[in-house]
């Protein structure tokens, strides 16, 4: 059937029309699919034949010892680091080695840094705004009306995060907490498939702790969730299945209790951070 | 061996003298007095005498008594004094004391009496004042003499030349004798001459050979073809040599004005706009030190190296402590006020010195240059400043990798936070590093201003290609640094022939810019965690 | 400032609603008002008048105010700092000086009725190329914004394609505009070496040494000022303007969130290069000569300056930058031409390390200490 023969059929929905955004195809389970990911740095192998699947709706909690190729695994994932070997797939469908940042962004994985990093100049409601899903090209951007609805989406999870108080303030004035809340907010207007989150709770009192505890557990099932944390504590209060990160591979994964009676576990990581601890 | 020259120089130029060899009286106190009392006669015979005696003395001033003669300057006054005319237009000539070489003032014509020669002893005086030095216990003249005579052959020196090649003492007056007489045989169309010239590099060699390429006999043109392209191809390979030459020395240059660059920049992240001028304050120093030690400029620069690095380091210290600390963390903001500064020095310059160039005297055993061979000589200067940035380079290399300060500076760079948690003074190595880079700005301009004008725009030429240097070769390494200092002098160089000096500095920096939108860290770009930073 | 997200207006129309804009606008075209009538109706000789001279300079400094509004863009609201802005500045400029070279005719020295006088001396027998068309004031007007417009596409594409950010593309636009400099002082380019374009007669029929046509020249400056000034204002208070300001200040983050950060700046860069092109067309015919010394590095830095020292981010303090170090440097070069280098350099070293905001900044400063800061939510 030619292409004009095509464009008679009414009732037919056209392929340039499907939403671009409906396309991770997590029919075969995993939303993300890394095998035998190996980066090195002058020789040094940052990330060794990693293997890792992530289940759509899924919360991971990834841990390791400083050095294990946490922070170089997220910078894989949203191609700001191109691995030397090895395959990433987001569903079954997108290959990410072959996008860049911005439209790994816009399939959906969002990111959160060890870093909080929010745009200091701009208030927490542009924060959002900017971050919000949307035709994120030039000349939409530039024309981009405020409509009521997006106003409603951000006034939403302004009042998630708890920032509502604080919306016409810059956010370089916020609290190292209510910054880690921004981004994480910030996440969320992005309406991601998959949340890589980065230490959210570095340098956060037991109190935020606990909310950023609450926030993140309520997100997975909407969402997939990947949390990279060193506080045990944390991750215990959150954690359903965890992986553990040792020399750029997997050590371990599973349940917190069985990582945490796992032999080699204790040795490299657990071990240490006991003694560290008595 | 120069005996025998002599005699058969002797037998040449009695040729048609038949009578005994002269003999001297040395009646006078000068024993020249007395040579040139032999010239005192009517007989053209007894003058050629006397001209044989001349040559024969060994006296030094034997030269300058033949060529006035042959100009008929050599006159005698009327109290018997020899002197010589050193301008003999209009009324009254100024002279000289043809023994002492002292000057005498004017005189007139009225009081001189002329030498007079023949065409006979003319064509004599000619030949000997050629070959007069080819007999000097001097090396040195011995040589010059033989240069001097390519392409001046004529047939009566080619009579003469021909007995002397095979007595020549020193390798290279024989070869030059050889070549001499070869280029007489070449325009002439001779065989003989042409096989002598194959490979020869000298220009008059060449204008010999492309004569010879008309010759009537063919077979000599057709050598004479063979050997012009040899020679080409022996040019070109000389040529490429000399490229390479100047473009190391275009490129230390670059090397040695980007070091000092790459130290601020690498370390620090600081741009600094006034290497520039700090470089302009090293090439000062060397003028200023030339000037408190006047007639003695090897001292003086020698000197100026210890200054131009101390003086150029304090003004690094000053600009440092008054500006810089207060932008740390805003390189673009550091920029803009290091750019103010080196507006300022320039004007300072331009107000207390002069806004004109000075001039910086290149003392002796730096002028000069190293004859390779006839196609290829390179400039002592050049060789001294290449050698100079190389040892620049290896100092700080050392000093990198040898010493406390080296070590604390490489921390400092990975990671400010850290190594001042580990106890290292950040702010002292800021301060050291900076001085450091500044003084090494300084060390260049003493360099540059034994190649360049020093002027108050010295530091401007080089800021740009400074900063191309660093870009290109990768921040924060020195390695880096020389290769590229090094490559871009010599493309530039490449280039220039064949594009002309500006379009091949353009080229250039269209090439920078290209060539770091491919790599933005450059060709030696540092890798891992702390690039992000 | 205050904190506004996008409101529900059109883009461009956005501007207008700003206080400080129209309070910019007033100013300007109150000030161009005050000069034209000083000039027109005030007699010669009066003390109030305004000579042609003066409007001359004053029609050069808005020009240059052009020009450091479209660097205040990139800089101010990209946090790219271009050293080369001369160079589309001046190339805006040679577009122009193309177009009045065209107008001279056969009136030149040579009398060529086609080939400038300098093609003529350098014995040229025909136009070059890229010559062509500029004797029709339509195609030079639009060589003016094309230009520069393409020079900057090619350029930012390249660099910003590969990330070259911060003092790596401070130093690469400034090669790029020394590059230019050597390049147009080669006679062989075809744009008259080193003496560069001049002896212009007219521009639209309107003869240029008349002093209507200066006070026409003069307003037209003022105007495209003030577009220029709205068109910015428009960008920088869209939801675009934020997303610079965003890659401003953590360009990363502004990648992650699904920009393509690249194609923004790229976007802006060549916004601010026509600008700046503009400034330049307008600035040639006022002083009536253009050659290479536009394209010195030396110039282009200057240009940073007036905007750290209006204020960066305001662009209303990149035109009062401008105007004030221009001001001070036609005072200074005429009373003591010696200090001027001194009195410049000083002025680097005190505003970046002492007011790093600006005199804008201490406008603000100012009237914060007068009234409560209070920000009104008018989203």
């Amino acid at each position: 059937m030619s292409f004009f023969e095509s464009l008679r059929e009414r009732d037919r929905v056209f392929d340039f029309m499907t939403p671009q955004a409906s396309t991770v195809d997590v029919r075969h389970g995993p939303i993300l699919y890394m095998e035998d990911v190996t980066v090195s740095f002058d020789g040094f192998k940052a990330i060794n034949k990693l293997n890792l699947t992530i289940d759509d709706g899924e919360l991971r909690c990834i841990i390791g010892p400083n050095g294990a190729g946490k922070t170089t695994m997220m910078d894989i994932i949203t191609g700001k680091t191109r691995p030397n070997e090895g395959s990433v797939w987001f569903g079954s469908r997108h290959n990410l080695l072959k996008m860049n940042e911005p439209e790994i962004a816009s399939l959906g994985i969002g990111r959160k840094f060890q870093k909080p990093t929010v745009f200091e100049a701009l208030s927490v409601f542009e924060n959002l705004e900017l971050a919000m899903a949307a035709d994120k090209r030039i000349f939409p951007t530039l024309t981009a009306r405020m409509t009521g609805e997006t106003r409603d989406r951000i006034e939403e999870v302004l009042t998630t995060i708890g920032l509502t108080e604080l919306r016409f303030q810059p956010a370089g004035i916020l609290s190292h907490g209510q910054k880690q809340w921004l981004e994480i907010g910030m996440l969320l207007m992005q309406r991601p498939r998959l949340l890589l989150v980065d230490e959210p709770v570095a340098g956060m009192t037991e109190q935020e702790m606990e909310r950023t505890a609450e926030l993140l557990t309520r997100l997975a099932g909407k969402q997939s969730v990947v949390v990279v944390e060193h506080d045990m504590g944390f991750v215990r209060s959150i954690a359903r299945k965890v992986t553990v990160l040792h020399q750029g591979s997997v050590l371990a994964e599973g349940s917190m209790d069985q990582v945490a009676s796992d032999p080699s576990v204790v040795e490299v990581y657990l071990g240490a951070d006991d003694e560290e601890a008595a | 061996m120069r005996r025998f020259l002599f005699w058969a120089l002797l037998c040449l130029l009695a040729g048609f003298l038949p009578s005994a060899a002269a003999q001297t009286s040395a009646q006078d106190s000068d024993p020249g007095y007395s040579l040139l009392e032999t010239l005192n006669v009517d007989s053209y015979r007894d003058k050629g005498e006397a001209i044989t005696a001349i040559l024969q003395s060994d006296d030094e001033r034997a030269r300058g008594w033949l060529q006035a003669l042959l100009d008929g300057r050599l006159q005698r006054t009327d109290d018997g004094r020899f002197v010589i005319v050193l301008n003999n237009t209009g009324r009254s000539w100024p002279v000289e004391d043809a023994l002492s070489g002292e000057p005498l003032g004017e005189m007139s014509r009225r009081e001189l009496d002329r030498i007079g020669i023949n065409n006979a002893l003319r064509n004599q005086l000619r030949s000997a004042i050629a070959v007069v030095d080819l007999y000097s216990p001097n090396v040195e003249r011995r040589r010059t003499s033989a240069d001097r005579l390519l392409g001046e052959v004529d047939d009566e020196l080619f009579d003469t030349l021909t007995p002397l090649i095979e007595d020549a003492e020193d390798d290279y007056v024989r070869r030059r004798l050889i070549q001499a007489v070869a280029i007489y045989q070449t325009e002439n169309g001779e065989m003989a001459g042409v096989e002598a010239l194959a490979g020869s590099l000298h220009p008059r060699a060449r204008v010999a050979l492309n004569r010879a390429t008309n010759a009537e006999n063919p077979a000599v043109a057709d050598a004479a073809r063979a050997a012009l392209a040899s020679v080409e191809q022996n040019l070109k390979i000389n040529r490429g040599v000399e490229t390479l030459y100047f473009g190391l020395s275009l490129g230390s240059v670059l090397v040695l004005s980007a070091i000092g660059l790459a130290i601020t920049f690498g370390v620090m992240g600081v741009i600094n706009m006034a290497h520039g001028e700090l470089m302009m304050l090293g090439a000062y120093t060397t003028w200023m030190m030339q000037q408190l030690l006047p007639g003695q400029p090897g001292l003086a620069l020698m000197l100026s190296i210890p200054a131009g690095f101390l003086v150029a380091a304090l003004a690094g210290i000053a600009i440092e402590r008054s500006v810089i600390q207060f932008l740390k963390g805003r390189p673009l903001e550091t920029l803009l006020a290091t750019f103010g500064i080196s507006l300022i020095l320039q004007q300072l310059v331009r107000t207390v010195i002069s806004p004109l160039n000075r001039t910086v005297i290149t003392p002796e055993w730096m002028s000069g240059s190293l004859v390779i061979n006839d196609a290829l000589s390179l400039t002592l200067n050049r060789l001294f400043v290449m050698g100079f940035a190389l040892l620049v380079f290896v100092a700080l290399m050392l000093i990198m990798r040898r010493t406390r300060l080296g070590l604390e500076v490489r921390a400092v760079t990975q990671n400010r936070a850290m190594a001042r948690s580990m106890g290292i003074r950040a702010t002292r190595v800021d301060i050291m590093t900076f001085a450091l880079g500044s003084g090494v700005a300084g060390l260049a301009g003493v360099a540059l201003s034994q190649l360049t004008n020093v002027g108050p725009n010295l530091g401007q030429n080089y800021i740009i290609d400074s900063f191309m240097v660093v870009v290109f070769g990768g921040v924060g390494n020195l390695w880096g640094t020389l290769v590229a200092g090094l490559s871009l002098g010599v493309i530039n160089q490449i280039l220039e022939p064949w594009a002309g000096a500006v379009l091949a500095k353009i080229i250039v920096l269209v090439f920078i810019i290209l060539f770091i939108q491919k790599r933005p860290r450059g060709l030696f770009p540092q890798k891992g965690r702390a690039a992000e930073g | 400032m205050t904190f506004q997200a996008t409101s529900s207006r059109f883009w461009l129309a956005r501007p207008f609603t700003e206080r400080a804009t129209q309070l910019f606008l007033g100013v300007l075209f109150a000030a161009l008002l005050i000069v034209t009538v000083l000039h027109v109706a005030v007699p010669q000789g009066s003390a109030l008048h305004v000579n042609a001279y003066t409007v001359n300079l004053f029609g050069k400094y808005l020009s240059y105010a052009l020009l450091a509004v479209a660097v205040d863009l990139v800089w101010g609201y990209l946090g790219i700092l271009s050293l080369g802005h001369g160079a589309f500045f001046a190339i805006g400029g040679y577009a122009m000086g193309m177009y009045l070279m065209r107008q001279i005719g056969d009136r030149g020295t040579y009398g060529d009725p086609v080939l400038p006088d300098f093609m003529v001396f350098l014995n040229w027998d025909s136009l070059p190329w890229y010559w062509l068309g500029f004797d029709m004031a339509w195609f030079a007007f639009a060589m003016v914004l094309l230009a520069p417009g393409l020079l900057a596409l090619i350029f930012g594409f390249l660099a910003f394609r590969s990330r070259v950010t911060g003092v790596y593309l401070s130093i690469i636009t400034q090669a790029l505009t020394f590059a230019l400099m050597l390049a147009f002082f080669r006679n062989e380019m075809g744009f008259g070496g080193n003496n560069g374009l001049t002896d212009f007669r007219e521009i639209l029929g309107f003869n240029l040494r008349s002093s209507d046509t200066r006070l026409g020249l003069f307003l037209a400056s003022g105007v495209a000022l003030a577009l220029g000034y709205v068109l910015c204002r428009a960008i920088v208070t869209s939801k675009l303007g934020r997303v610079c300001v965003a890659t401003r200040d953590a360009e990363a983050r502004t990648r992650f969130i699904g920009y393509r950060v690249e194609r923004f700046q790229l976007f802006v860069f060549v916004v601010s290069a026509m600008l700046a092109g503009v400034a330049g067309a307008l600035y040639v015919p006022q002083v009536g000569i253009i050659n290479p010394s536009e394209f010195s590095p030396l110039f282009s830095i200057e240009i940073v300056l007036w905007v750290a020292l209006g204020g960066r981010a305001t662009l209303y303090g990149a035109v009062i930058g401008a105007i004030l170090v221009n001001y001070a440097k036609t005072v200074f070069t005429g009373v003591m031409p010696d200090a001027w280098l001194f009195a410049l350099g000083g002025l680097f070293v005190l505003v970046t390390v002492l007011l790093p905001k600006g005199v804008a900044g201490l406008f603000s400063h100012l009237r914060r200490r007068d009234s409560t800061y209070s920000r009104e939510a008018s989203a």
